[in-house]
This record gives structure tokens, C-alpha cells and sequence, in this order.
């Protein structure tokens, strides 16, 4: 077979459909101990497994919240935590609709003779681990692969390990019932212009979509989360109307259609920017013969964080901050988001750290 | 750029487009000398210049055929003929609103070290020779690749090779104005079942539409002609239902939506198969964003050749054996196809040769 028939078969086409609902979309919850570290301390907040363990109850019993949401990315720590009256985050996730996730890599290391370009871990043992991530109620994966924009990045190397490393994952994903999101973040670093990220990402989902095939992954059990097709940071913005130009015409030229839902990443953008832009993308017209959602991580959560800062009575608020962003994108899954009058403090932030590392 | 600018971009665009109309296709009467040879042969008509001649005018002339078609591809000497009344067949085509396209590959040649596997020649001075017939009027292209499946095939030199082949005329094409039909055709011959060729062909696209990404080709600007996905020719049959399935997912999981349309090869299916296939293809529900049409030879043709005979009386007979066909294909496309009450002579009859060439 071009695919492999995982016993899990009508499961992840089921779940990877689901997860592409129209009006719903992915929160990415996933930050490791580390980098959760980062956020925290940025509102003095200590890092402690109290303090995250709060900050998720606070996101995932956001009052209105998890209807415009299909699932939510974990880190492993979360998977088993609860809340303060002892229900299991997954249990709060299920009861509301939501499927669990998983982030599955373990961080990205140099590649030998490259101009820092890396490749992504996290294949030995894979198998074993998300069979017990799907005992403990995960539905879905995600693992990052990171390319660079730059003279000679990225490189052909960079790709074919990149694109192949994500195809290995998505087939074990697969044989264990985990729905695979398959991220080959182009970092938006850089003075290049939209061009030139739309010629890499072309030339990089081309290199995914070819590695999936030889490695028969099943296209309808998997999600696929890209950059948007934008301007590097250090070049001019450009409207809306032109990502979404760029982005859905890359998506046209290297997406087969099989795969129900492309979940965009935000890398730098602000809570704003994301969602605008998301929302250009489900105005433009032509061919989207996939749903056209968003997998966010900071552009949801950042002026929550703010709002919140650490403190119990702030949590309300905090919850509400959560409320308004989660609202726009879906609409903006809709195309029908018309912008937020009230922005929360931090929505029009940029949340570009250069050559994020997360 | 992913896709390099040719300076006929918006006029490939335009073109491919058009092929793509519904209620149109296209004709495949690009046989070679020694090809429409076999078929002259069939019906005891010497294989002479004057008589390809006829033949041609007595396709293209044929009343009401012309506005279901919206290409035809001719052999070279053909883009150079005319009526008996000296109107070029190039003009004819024009003006009933149809592309004229033109054959530019070289025939097939054995790979050594494989079982009789085979590439594609026709890439030298392929740019001079497309330019000169884009101003002979031509408007497209086309070029036959052939894989086979077996024990051990397709192997993945000859899935190389015949992509990359596929792919580098592909680009020389569009250099030169002319729409390239990329044609990866699997044949039927063997006792593989249904599953067997949906798995080769998917295959044997996704490296196609790496390679087209690797040599830059402006999808937009450019049709695809596939085997439908069906059982071997020495394997039981299945419903229309069944095949229209199996070939929707192979397209589905491999063809991206920036290809305007995709116009099937009717291998050695009848006439009356043919056309009930695309009809099934097109009344299927589910996502489907390319035009899915019809580039048949014989499978236009068969009806016609019987009922001319080579006899100049034959000709309005002849010409309505056409009609009936082009109106049930046009349907077709549609989802519209009744079933023909009407079935010419030969209708029904397969048009499968072992291994063929022409």
C-alpha cells in the first residue's frame, strides 16, 4: 500500500478531521520547562511545577473558551497534571470536545557543516512513548523541525533531514494512534523578502509532502502546521491581503488535498497579526481545498500571561484576556473577524524573538 | 522563485485554465506514422500521407465535435496539413474554439539493467523545436512517459527517470509558450489487483510533482495526464464506482490544486468504459480541486475508424460516430452520462494491447 494500514485507520482520518472543524483550532500549550521558564519569568513569576500546573488550569477552564477550540498541544508534565480539585487536565479536555496533544520532539541540535542549521530528536524509543502518551489520552502529536532563511539556507541538507525526520515520526505517530502534525517552521529571520519565503516554502513542503509519501504516511489520519508566508523581520510588512496571497497560493502548489486541515503557526507575530492575517487567509478566494486554522502558542496566550502576572485575582481577568483572542481566531477561521476594538495589553506586540528557540 | 518566471506566465495560466473548461476535453490524435499505421491497418486503408490527411480533416471538420473539445493534440506533420480546401487544420482548430497542441517526446528506450523498463527521449533542442511549433500555432504540449508494474517494478531508477524527464520538459515548455501535458502513464498489462496500481500510482505521482518542484514549473501552467486507477488487465474487473474511488484518493493524495485540470489516458478501456469511468470520477462527493476531463486516442476514435473504413461515402457516418462519443465525454465531465443507447460499432470493444507503444 502507498500507506501503511494502521489499525488505527478510521481513528486518525475521524480525529485529524475533527481537528479541522470550521470555527475551532488549536491552542499550543506545549512549552517545555524551559521555555514556559522564559515566559514565567518575564511576569516574575517562579518556575515551578505549582505555578504551571496553575497557569494550564487557568487556560483550560477558561469560562467559553474550549468551544473554539478541536485540541489543545500538552507537554509531557501536563499530560498528567489536574486540577487544584484533582480532575485530570485530559478529562476537562475531553468533556468539553477538545482532543489532548502531544509534543513530541526533544529539541533540535546542530547539523555538522552547516551554518547553524539543525535537525530535530526525539525518534528512539518514539514508538513506546506515544503509546503510552495514547494510554494517557493523547490523540495527536506535534514536533517541530526548524529551517533557516539565509545565502545558503536553507540547504538542500537541511531540507532532506528536516522533511525526512518528519516523515519517520508521522509514520510511528500513525502505528500508535496519535494523529501527527507535521511543523516545518521557516523561521522569519531575516531582510528577505516575501518572495523569498514563498520560494522556500514552497521548496520545503514540496521536500515534506515527497518525504510522507515515500515513508507512506496516510495524508487524511495527518495536520500539517507551516509558517504563513510572510516578509523576514527585518524587511518592511506588507498587508494582510499579500500574506494571505503568498500563503494560500504556496499551500495550493505542495498541499495535496487529503489532508483536511493546514493549523498555522504564529511564529513572531502578535496576538493581532495572527489573527488578521488568518483571517486574510480565509477571505482569499480560490481554491482551499483544506481547512485554514491556527495551531497558536504566544498569540494566544500573551496578554493572558500579562493579565494574569502570577496572581489568583487576576485569574478572571486573565481567563477573559483568553476568551477574546481564542474568539477572534475562530471568526477568523471564518473569515468574518473585523478586529478587536479592545485589544488586551500585549495584543499588538510583536512576539518575534530572534532565532526562537522553544 | 519556486517557479521560474516564464514570460508567458499569465498566458499558461490562461491556457491551462481553458483545457480545463467543463463540458470540454481533449483529442489525442497525435499518432505517429508507424502508429496510425496499426490503426490504418485494422481497417485496410494504406498508411499514405493523403490518408492521415483525410483522416484528420474528417475529425476535425466533423460537425458539433469541435464545441466539446477544447484542445487536440496532433503528431508534427499534422500541425502542418490542411483541409482539401487549404484551410490549416491549425486554423480550423482556432476558430472552433480549441487549442491545438502538439506530440514533442521521441518514442521510449530501454533502461539497461532493468526488465525491460523504459524512459522518454526528446529533450534535445526540445526549446527550439517547441518554439518553432508555438509559431506553427501550437498552444500545449505533450510527452508519454511509461512505467510498468511487476515483481519488481516500477523501480525507483525508472520513477526517476522518467520524473525527471517529465519534469525538465516540462520547464522547456513553459520557456516557450506551451502548456505541458505531464503524462506518467502506468499501464494496465499484468494480474495486479485495484489496490496494486493505486499504491504504484501514487507513487509514481508524488515523485512527478517533486521533480516538477525541483525543476521550477509553474503548476498553474501545466495539466496532468493520468492512468485512472483500475485492476490489471488480466485481473477481474471492478464497478466504475469502485475505480472513480481509487483514482479521486490517488489524485487527492498527490496532485496539488494549483493544476488546473487533470485529463485521463483511457489506456485500453472501450470507448463506452471510458467515458462511464469519467463519468463516475465526476459524480463522486468530496473534494475535488482540479477539472477532472478526459485526452483519449483510441477511445475517441474507435467507433470512427470502423464506420469510415478508409471510403470517402463513410464520412458524415463517420463523423456522427464521432459526435456520439465527444457529446457522451463532454457529459461525462459533467456527472451527466445516461449510458449511450446508441452504441456504435466497437463501442464496447476493449482497445487493450498488451505493452503498448505508439
Amino acid at each position: 500500500m502507498s500507506n501503511f494500514k494502521s489499525k488505527y485507520h478510521d481513528e486518525l482520518i475521524a480525529n485529524a478531521a475533527y481537528i479541522g472543524t470550521p470555527g475551532k483550532g488549536i491552542l499550543a500549550a506545549d512549552e517545555s520547562t524551559g521555555t514556559i521558564g522564559k515566559r514565567l519569568s518575564s511576569i516574575n513569576v517562579e518556575n515551578v511545577e505549582s505555578n504551571r500546573r496553575a497557569l494550564r488550569e487557568l487556560l483550560f477552564t477558561a469560562p467559553g473558551v474550549l468551544q473554539y477550540l478541536s485540541g489543545v498541544i500538552l507537554f509531557e508534565e501536563t499530560l498528567y497534571q489536574s486540577t487544584a480539585a484533582g480532575k485530570p487536565f485530559v478529562d476537562v479536555l475531553n468533556e468539553a470536545g477538545v482532543l489532548p496533544g502531544i509534543k513530541v520532539d526533544k529539541g533540535t541540535v546542530e547539523l555538522a557543516g552547516t551554518d547553524g542549521e539543525t535537525t530535530t530528536q526525539g525518534l528512539d524509543g518514539l514508538g513506546a512513548r506515544c503509546a503510552k502518551y495514547y494510554e494517557a489520552g493523547a490523540r495527536f502529536a506535534k514536533w517541530r523541525a526548524v529551517l533557516k532563511i539565509g545565502p545558503n539556507e536553507p540547504s538542500e541538507h537541511s531540507i532532506h533531514e528536516n522533511a525526512y525526520g518528519l516523515a519517520r515520526y508521522a509514520v510511528i505517530c500513525q502505528e500508535n494512534g496519535l494523529v501527527p502534525i507535521v511543523e516545518p517552521e521557516i523561521l522569519v529571520d531575516g531582510p528577505h523578502d516575501i518572495q523569498k519565503c514563498a520560494a522556500v516554502t514552497e521548496r520545503v513542503l514540496a521536500a515534506c509532502y515527497k518525504a510522507l509519501s515515500d515513508h507512506h504516511v496516510l495524508l487524511e489520519g495527518t495536520l500539517l502546521k507551516p509558517n504563513m508566508v510572510t516578509p523576514g523581520s527585518d524587511s518592511p510588512k506588507v498587508a494582510p491581503e499579500v500574506v494571505a496571497e503568498h500563503t494560500v497560493r504556496a499551500l495550493q502548489r505542495t498541499v495535496p488535498a487529503a489532508v483536511p486541515a493546514v493549523v498555522f503557526l504564529s511564529g513572531g507575530q502578535s496576538e493581532e497579526e495572527a489573527s488578521v492575517n488568518l483571517n486574510a487567509i480565509n477571505q482569499v478566494k480560490g481554491k482551499k481545498p483544506w481547512t485554514l486554522s491556527f495551531s497558536f502558542g504566544r498569540a494566544l496566550q500573551q496578554s493572558t500571561l500579562k493579565a494574569w502576572s502570577g496572581k489568583e485575582e487576576n485569574v478572571k481577568a486573565a481567563q477573559d484576556a483568553l476568551l477574546t483572542r481564542a474568539k477572534a481566531n475562530s471568526e477568523a477561521t471564518l473569515g468574518t473577524y473585523k478586529g478587536t476594538s479592545k485589544l488586551g495589553d500585549g495584543a499588538s506586540e510583536s512576539l518575534h524573538v530572534k532565532d526562537y528557540k522553544y
